[in-house]
């Protein structure tokens, strides 16, 4: 089975199974692969899940403008959020704003959208980035669009849970403010990682390696979840399940 | 008819050198057709408030030349990458950007729309936009209730908003469905000004489905029937951006050479021959 398996395939599963249990999940524009997670985490919930879909026409439950899934996260509708970063650190601060001396930046990235705020607010926030190098999971950020930890004094009903790269999972430890490796990516190595890895974060004695999804899982994601999917990503579906379908 | 409605270029000459004038993402209401519109009569030094974001319609305004102040929380083509003339004016270090995030710019709106002086906000403490803003600062709750700070972020009040929407009636009503950051958008602004897709024979605000999602007119300024003025990117329920346009413009876009080619062909060119 795992050789047919598309990469795109196991960082989807992956990322689901944090979500199981969840009542509401809310999903950015422009993340094909966290959406897929979410609507698999739907289909196997049998329906008590709810997924918001930013960019989706028919998964998306808003009524009040822009301003209401900020309104829904302070209130604490929403159980789990993603954020990625153009930078991201060993603290989990994450940069969307650029790299170099603001506001001189040497490279500019597209802004900071709403994660300065949700970052705060919604418990689960599932860091995802695929690209794993040293260039991306930095040291320190060269700027904090948003503080992957906070001082006591501040109100904070959310933050970091995990960060899923195209190589790993790391899992987030607030209190000692750091990220342990949880599990490796069939085909990675805990060296590799660390090579790859520009921060410092913990090791487990063993590290397991990522679970695959099972038959009944794929069977899921292939079917029900593609056409779900293809609605608001149709290249990406068509890139990722149909080559699948075809392999 | 009254004097509401005017044409697309009148709107654009109403709109003056240096106001401060908010517009909505790409998949809401973009009003492309003025922003050509702006470009071709020369605006300069605008002040562009993305609610929440930017996209296209700000990436061609900066390219022409005519912004000096950007205030968003991100700008973005989704789908499409990297901005091309906003990532080079960003480089170049021609362009003023007011750093954001999504609720903030909101909040700043509900306030104005309030007619107060600050709106506060949670979450954003410990980021760095914050020390980058004078315009918003740090309080608690007076009343004792919820601990730690909270952001106070000023009222946003722009001088123009301007939109484009589906339907729009005589009187000025403009139906946004559902988009309903435009209806803040336009409860804020000093001035408001539309193009609207197609004029609607009635009263959008005497039919109960239509009226929870309609702009009055009493916030509208002025409105220009303008079909298709999304072009080059959709106008939600209506049509979907013009992917080959959007390509082209984004492998133009790359170069100033190739943007100013496109500015020729796409926004000088058509007004020439008017």
């Amino acid at each position: 089975m795992s050789a047919d398996l598309a990469p795109e395939e196991l960082l989807i599963a992956t990322v689901a199974g944090m979500l199981d249990g969840l009542r509401h999940v809310a999903v950015g524009a422009q993340s094909p692969i966290p959406g897929s997670a979410a609507l698999l985490a739907r289909a196997r919930s049998g329906g008590s899940l709810r997924v918001s879909m930013l960019g989706s026409e028919t998964h998306s439950p808003f009524t009040d403008g822009g301003r209401e899934l900020f309104d829904c996260a302070a209130q604490g509708r929403i159980d789990a959020f993603f954020l990625g970063g153009g930078q991201i650190d060993g603290q989990a601060n994450i940069n969307l704003v650029g790299i170099g001396d603001y506001p001189n930046t040497k490279v500019r990235f597209p802004g900071s959208f709403g994660s300065a705020y949700l970052y705060l607010l919604v418990p689960r926030v599932i860091l995802f980035r695929e690209e794993h190098t040293a260039r991306v999971l930095v040291p320190k950020v060269d700027f904090i669009s948003a503080p992957g930890v906070s001082d006591d004094d501040v109100l904070r009903t959310g933050g970091p849970h995990a960060l899923v790269t195209g190589r790993c999972v790391f899992a987030f430890n607030a209190d000692k403010r750091r990220f342990a490796l949880a599990s490796v990516h069939p085909g990675h190595d805990a060296d590799e990682i660390r090579e790859h890895t520009g921060f410092d974060y913990d090791v487990p004695d063993v590290v397991p390696e990522t679970q695959t999804p099972n038959a009944a899982t794929l069977e899921l994601l292939r079917g029900r979840v593609a056409d779900e999917v293809a609605e608001t990503y149709p290249a990406f579906a068509a890139r990722v399940f149909g080559a699948a379908d075809a392999a | 008819m009254s004097e509401l409605f005017t044409s697309v270029e009148d709107l654009a000459e109403r709109i003056p050198d240096g106001a401060k004038v908010a517009m909505a993402p790409d998949y809401s209401g973009c009003s492309m057709v003025t922003a050509r519109a702006l470009i071709a009569r020369g605006a300069r030094n605008l002040h562009l408030i993305g609610v929440p974001s930017v996209g296209f319609q700000g990436d061609m305004l900066i390219g022409a030349g005519c912004v000096e102040t950007l205030e968003t929380a991100a700008v973005t083509l989704d789908e499409y990458g990297p901005a091309p003339r906003f990532m080079a004016a960003a480089k170049a270090g021609t362009l003023k950007i007011i750093d954001g995030t999504c609720p903030a710019i909101h909040a700043g709106l509900q306030a104005a729309e309030k007619g107060i002086p600050y709106m506060p906000v949670r979450g954003i403490v410990g980021s760095d936009l914050l020390t980058h803003r004078d315009d918003w600062t740090t309080g608690t709750d007076p009343f004792g209730e919820q601990g730690g700070p909270l952001v106070l972020v000023k009222a946003i009040r722009p001088d123009v908003t301007l939109i484009h929407a589906p339907l729009a009636d005589r009187n000025g009503n403009v139906w946004i469905g559902v988009r309903r950051e435009m209806m803040v958008m336009a409860h804020a602004a000093r001035e408001t000004f539309v193009t609207a897709e197609e004029i609607y024979d009635g009263d959008l605000l005497a039919d109960e489905r239509l009226a929870p999602g309609t702009i009055p007119g009493l916030y509208v300024s002025a409105l220009a029937e303008a079909a298709n003025g999304a072009w080059p990117v959709g106008l939600f329920g209506r049509y979907g951006p013009d992917d080959a346009h959007l390509r082209d413009y984004l492998d133009r876009a790359r170069t100033d050479e190739g943007f100013a080619g496109w500015l020729d062909e796409f926004v000088y060119a058509p007004k020439a021959a008017e």
